[in-house]
C-alpha cells in the first residue's frame, strides 16, 4: 500500500489525540512486526497491528477509522509483552476505538445481542465487551 | 487462617463451579475465604485510555473496602477481576497525580495509595501453602488424568501483574502434578481465547477455540484446566460449534482448577457442580475411575 505523507497530516489533531489518549510514545516503534507476528487475531485484520502504528503516526485518519483492526483486537496483550521497544499497542488500539465511541457511535448495540445469548453470557464478557464497544 | 476474598459478579451466577469448590477446598487446607463486605463489580477490564480515571473508581473502591476492613491482602479467583484489581492497585501506588484525582473524587472514602496486595488463589496455593504440603493433603490422587494447562491472558499479561513467568508459566503444571494428575504442556497455553469478542462476533470464537483445543489434543491431553470464566465460556461455546462441524473432534472436557483441587482433596463431587461444565467432564472422570 502507498500513502502520501504531508506535514499537515503529521501535525494533525488526529495524531495529537491518539498520543494523548494512549499516553504512549508512538515514535518508539521501529516497525519490526513482532506485534503482528504474535497477534492471534492478525489473520482476520484488514490492517496488521504494525501497519496501524505506522498509519496512526503518519496521521492517516481515514485508513485507521475505516479499518476493522481495532475492533477485532481482544486486548490480549500478546503484543504488549513482546514488543522489543516497550510500546504498548493495546493503548493505541483503545485510543482508536475511543475516537469513534466518544462521538456517541457505538460499535455493538446491546439490544442486538439475542436474548438467549444475553442470558447465557457471563457478566465479565458482557461488561468487558460493552466497555470496549460502546461509548 | 482467614483470607479476605473478592468474588466478583460472574462467580455468584455463572461460575459457581469455580467458586464453591474453592471455598470448600481452602477450608480443608486450613484457610477461610472471607468475602469482603459491600464489594461491587470491578469493571471487568482495565481502562487503557490515559485520561479515563472514572473507570478506576470501581476497582479502587473494592480495594478501599478491603483496607477499611483491616486487610492487607485481597484474594481473587476470577482471572479478569484479578487483572483489573491488580492494575488499578498498581496505578494507585505508582501515579501520584492520578491517585490524588481519584482520592479527591471519592471524598467520602478513606485515602488510598495501593496498600492492599492483590493476589490470585493460585498464588496462595503455591506461596502460602506450597506444592509439597498440598500434595500431602491429597486423599484421592487424580491418577491417569492427562490435563492440558491453559492460562489465557489475564493471569500473565501485562508483565507487571503476572503471577508467573510470562513466557513459560508453570504454576498450573505444578498444581496438576501435586494433585496426582498428569500435566500436559502445550504451545497455545497462553494464547487468547477471543475474550469479549464473543459479544461482537460469536462466529469467530470457534476458530480461537480450535487453535487452543486442537493443540492440547495433539499433545495428548484428555481435558483442559483453566481459571477464567470467560475462557471457559469461549472455549465451551466454541467447542459446541466444532463438534458439529468437525467429525474428528468429539469435544474436550473443561475443568476449573478448583474442581480438580476439590476432587483430589476428597471432597464430595457435588461441591464441584460439574453439571455447569462444558465437554462432559463427569463421563471422563468415570471412565478413569476418578469419581467416588
Amino acid at each position: 500500500m502507498s500513502v502520501t505523507v504531508s506535514p499537515k497530516r503529521l501535525r494533525s489533531e488526529f495524531v495529537r489525540k491518539v498520543k494523548e489518549l494512549s499516553g504512549e510514545n508512538i515514535q518508539l516503534c521501529y516497525q519490526c512486526g513482532m506485534c503482528s507476528g504474535v497477534c492471534p487475531a492478525a489473520p482476520d485484520m484488514d490492517l496488521s497491528p504494525r501497519q496501524v502504528i505506522e498509519l496512526a503516526r503518519l496521521g492517516m485518519q481515514e485508513e485507521i477509522t475505516e479499518s476493522k483492526t481495532a475492533w477485532i483486537c481482544a486486548t490480549c496483550l500478546a503484543c504488549t509483552v513482546n514488543c522489543p521497544r516497550g510500546f504498548d499497542l493495546s493503548k493505541l488500539m483503545e485510543a482508536i476505538r475511543l475516537l469513534t465511541l466518544r462521538k456517541n457511535v457505538d460499535h455493538v448495540r446491546p439490544e442486538q445481542i439475542p436474548p438467549e445469548e444475553r442470558d447465557d453470557i457471563p457478566q465479565i464478557a458482557m461488561v468487558s465487551g460493552l466497555r470496549k464497544f460502546t461509548g | 487462617m482467614s483470607l479476605a476474598y473478592y468474588p466478583g459478579c460472574t462467580l455468584k451466577t455463572k461460575a459457581k463451579n469455580l467458586e464453591e469448590p474453592a471455598i470448600a477446598s481452602l477450608e480443608v487446607l486450613g484457610f477461610k475465604l472471607e468475602e469482603i463486605a459491600r464489594w461491587n463489580c470491578c469493571g471487568a477490564v482495565h481502562s487503557l485510555a490515559d485520561d479515563d480515571l472514572i473507570h478506576q473508581v470501581a476497582p479502587v473502591r473494592n480495594l478501599i473496602r478491603a483496607r477499611e476492613q483491616g486487610k492487607n491482602e485481597l484474594v481473587t479467583l476470577c482471572s479478569f477481576c484479578f487483572n483489573t484489581l491488580k492494575r488499578a492497585n498498581l496505578l494507585m501506588k505508582a501515579n501520584a497525580e492520578k491517585r490524588n484525582t481519584i482520592n479527591s473524587f471519592m471524598d467520602e472514602e478513606i485515602n488510598y495509595s495501593g496498600e492492599v496486595r492483590v493476589v490470585h488463589l493460585l498464588e496462595v496455593l503455591r506461596d502460602e501453602i506450597g506444592w509439597e504440603a498440598l500434595a500431602q493433603k491429597v486423599k484421592f490422587p487424580l491418577r491417569g488424568l492427562k490435563v492440558a494447562t491453559y492460562y489465557g491472558c489475564t493471569l500473565l499479561r501485562p508483565r507487571e501483574v503476572a503471577i508467573d513467568s510470562v513466557e513459560n508459566p508453570i504454576i498450573l503444571h505444578e498444581l496438576v502434578d501435586a494433585l496426582g494428575a498428569t500435566p500436559v504442556d502445550f504451545p497455545e497455553s497462553t494464547r487468547c481465547c477471543g475474550s469479549y469478542q464473543i459479544i461482537r462476533d460469536p462466529g469467530t470464537i470457534s476458530a480461537y477455540a480450535w487453535n487452543i483445543l486442537s493443540s492440547a489434543l495433539s499433545h495428548g491431553a484428555e481435558a483442559l484446566v483453566l481459571s477464567c470464566p470467560l475462557c471457559d465460556y469461549d472455549l465451551g461455546q466454541g467447542q459446541k460449534e466444532l463438534v458439529k462441524r468437525r467429525d474428528e473432534f468429539k469435544g474436550m472436557p473443561l475443568f476449573y482448577f478448583t474442581q480438580l483441587l476439590a476432587l483430589a482433596l476428597g471432597l464430595e463431587p457435588q461441591v464441584c457442580h460439574f453439571e455447569l461444565n462444558y465437554g462432559n467432564p463427569e463421563s471422563l472422570l468415570r471412565e478413569k475411575n476418578l469419581l467416588p
